[in-house]
């Protein structure tokens, strides 16, 4: 009787560690086989824990040759300059749908929800970026298309500046001669810390992973980044799979000279993962609430 | 008249915005007349739309003519559904476990790690789900398979597979997100009610079935309507990185948003492919409409227009 209440009581925590197990151990993997050596996780496979540790990976990585500090740049660039844009064309749309005056509120409001609710799909999207704008390979294809602005991020901005900025407060800088962008630059701005905190970060999560864009707009080395490189890799892994058993044709080949080796691919895609593991623990908070008020309205 | 001139500055803050959508948004919404249009190419593609001649359903008839419609309509579906019933008792059945336990620290880190696999890129799912499957270096087939004395299997070509693991990915992948919604309703419900029917004797599942789920049956009402309206749409990068875009298992993990993407990059069929995207954003409009009046119809507040 006491053990099964005990046991009763100590399920629950031995069944939640076991699904954190179960949902981190693909990242173990992963970071094992980049510390090992190739020829080992050649001769054994992907194991849990690194066989014969091995930076060899990382220092290539690293090193001038392999591109990936290049690629790391362009990610970096594309994920402070795209989320810098996006915060202020989000801010500057937000605040003013957040002020019950504003005259054409409810046709601003449905202006947006529609982009919401319907789009013209990839086709037309893309044709209008190539064609009409001519946007492929320009850094502009990485920051534009479908990430800089969006109505959900829109309203948790909106609803935010609406519950938290006390109409009195506006009305007292305007007493006090403050026009209508003083009062956002100055005012709004200085409370608005912890919302851009939120959407900041989920754009900048947005933007970071982000590799279809590279996808349909890119194909300049110069411009790819580290998703996008990890992207390429791994299409040369299908195309190598794709010819085994046919024989190598010259394309083959190429494919296989220009592929690194398999514990170089995991240390790339580990280059990716942990700069966001490294402050996940600090942002968490901020990115649970984007997901619940996000939950609300959407 | 002067009241209504403070506003201008505000307005004139929202153009950026406001363009933004119309350009990213709107122009592609007028561009889905492609699918009933022949492109003229000898003019360029944007002219070739403009001045080519309207084929009425042309497009759409030669898309429907190939099995691949039927196909891709019914993965999609299929696997939204089985997606929508596997995430859904998950999300929900972690979120209840999360909610009673003790120790704040196994709770807090259990919340992180599930929530993690929800910021990942689709690229990296892929190369994760490589180092398991891989036919000579994979996990499975290296270490879990010789241990229970199976036979290596070759995941990439063997389609009767993929239907469990993508259920399985996508599983790890969102339940995450889910549960942290669920778990904020669940934190919101009164302790006093699980005090009184521990007193009366009900047991943890009673509590389950009498408490906890009847409280939290509008977020589940209201995400299941939501999910529902998005049927037609599926997760790109799930469909078409984690399987490595392997042609042998088109007949399992092609979906209207892998159709569409393939016709258009790799056939370069632009009729083609904006039929499908047409018939993808017409199912999906219908199908908004239809939740949006079904939410309506549950509870008011809560719809989206």
């Amino acid at each position: 009787m006491k053990t099964r209440k005990l046991l009763n009581e100590l399920l629950p925590d031995l069944l939640l560690m076991l699904i954190s197990a179960a949902c981190l151990l693909p990242f173990l993997i992963l970071l094992s086989s980049s510390l090992s050596s190739n020829a080992s996780v050649i001769r054994k496979g992907y194991s849990l824990l690194p066989v014969d540790i091995d930076l060899e990976a990382y220092r290539y990585l690293f090193g001038y040759a392999s591109g990936i500090l290049h690629a790391l740049t362009v990610s970096l660039f594309v994920t402070a300059a795209g989320t810098a844009v996006s915060l202020a064309v989000t801010a500057m749309a937000a605040y003013p749908l957040s002020r019950k005056g504003l005259p054409f509120r409810r046709f601003f409001t449905v202006y947006i929800l529609i982009t919401m609710l319907f789009n013209g799909g990839m086709v037309p999207t893309y044709l209008i970026y190539t064609q009409l704008f001519h946007i492929r390979n320009s850094i502009l294809a990485l920051i534009v298309p479908n990430l800089l602005f969006n109505g959900f991020q829109m309203m948790i901005m909106r609803t935010f500046f609406a519950a938290s900025i006390p109409e009195e407060l506006t009305e007292a800088a305007r007493m006090d001669g403050a026009g209508e962008i003083r009062i956002f630059l100055s005012v709004v701005l200085g409370l608005a810390k912890p919302v851009f905190v939120t959407v900041g970060l989920m754009q900048a999560v947005a933007y970071w992973n982000d590799w279809f864009n590279s996808l349909l707009y890119i194909d300049r080395t110069e411009l790819m980044s580290l998703q996008a490189v990890l992207n390429q890799m791994i299409s040369n892994v299908k195309f190598l799979s794709s010819l085994s058993g046919s024989g190598m044709g010259q394309a083959a080949m190429q494919a296989q000279a220009s592929l690194p080796g398999t514990t170089i691919r995991m240390a790339i895609a580990s280059v990716g993962v942990l700069p966001f593991m490294l402050v996940y623990p600090f942002c968490q908070k901020y990115l649970v609430k984007g997901i619940t008020i996000g939950a609300v309205k959407g | 008249m002067r009241h209504k001139k403070r506003y201008v500055p505000l307005l004139l803050m929202m153009a950026p915005g406001l363009l933004y959508l119309l350009i990213n948004n709107y122009l592609p919404m007028f561009g889905l007349v492609i699918a009933f249009k022949k492109i003229n190419y000898s003019e360029g593609i944007l002219a070739g739309i403009w001045k080519g001649p309207w084929v009425g359903f042309d497009n759409f008839r030669y898309l429907f003519r190939t099995k691949d419609a039927l196909l891709i309509t019914r993965n999609t579906i299929c696997y939204n559904l089985v997606f929508i019933a596997v995430n859904t008792v998950c999300a929900i059945g972690l979120a209840v476990l999360l909610k009673d336990v003790k120790n704040r620290f196994i709770s807090r880190f259990c919340q992180s790690a599930v929530l993690f696999p929800n910021f990942i890129s689709m690229v990296i799912v892929s190369y994760l789900v490589l180092a398991f499957l891989n036919t000579e270096s994979g996990f499975l087939n290296k270490t879990i398979l010789p241990l229970l004395g199976k036979p290596g299997v070759q995941w990439y070509s063997t389609p009767g597979y993929w239907p469990f693991i993508l259920v399985l990915v996508n599983l790890w992948k969102n339940a995450g997100m889910q549960c942290m919604i669920y778990l904020a309703a669940v934190l919101g419900i009164d302790p006093q009610f699980y005090e009184a029917a521990s007193l009366d004797g009900a047991g943890r599942f009673k509590q389950l079935c009498h408490i906890t789920l009847p409280a939290i049956k509008p977020v589940i009402v209201m995400m299941l309507v939501l999910s529902v309206g998005k049927i037609f749409y599926s997760d790109f990068g799930l469909f078409y990185q984690v399987p490595l875009d392997s042609g042998i298992l088109y007949d399992v993990t092609g979906t209207i948003d892998t159709y569409v993407f393939r016709s258009l990059i790799r056939l370069n069929d632009v009729g083609m492919s904006a039929a499908a995207g047409f018939y993808q954003s017409f199912a999906g409009l219908v199908l908004v409409l239809g939740s949006n009046l079904l939410i309506r119809r549950l509870d008011k507040e809560s719809a989206l227009f």
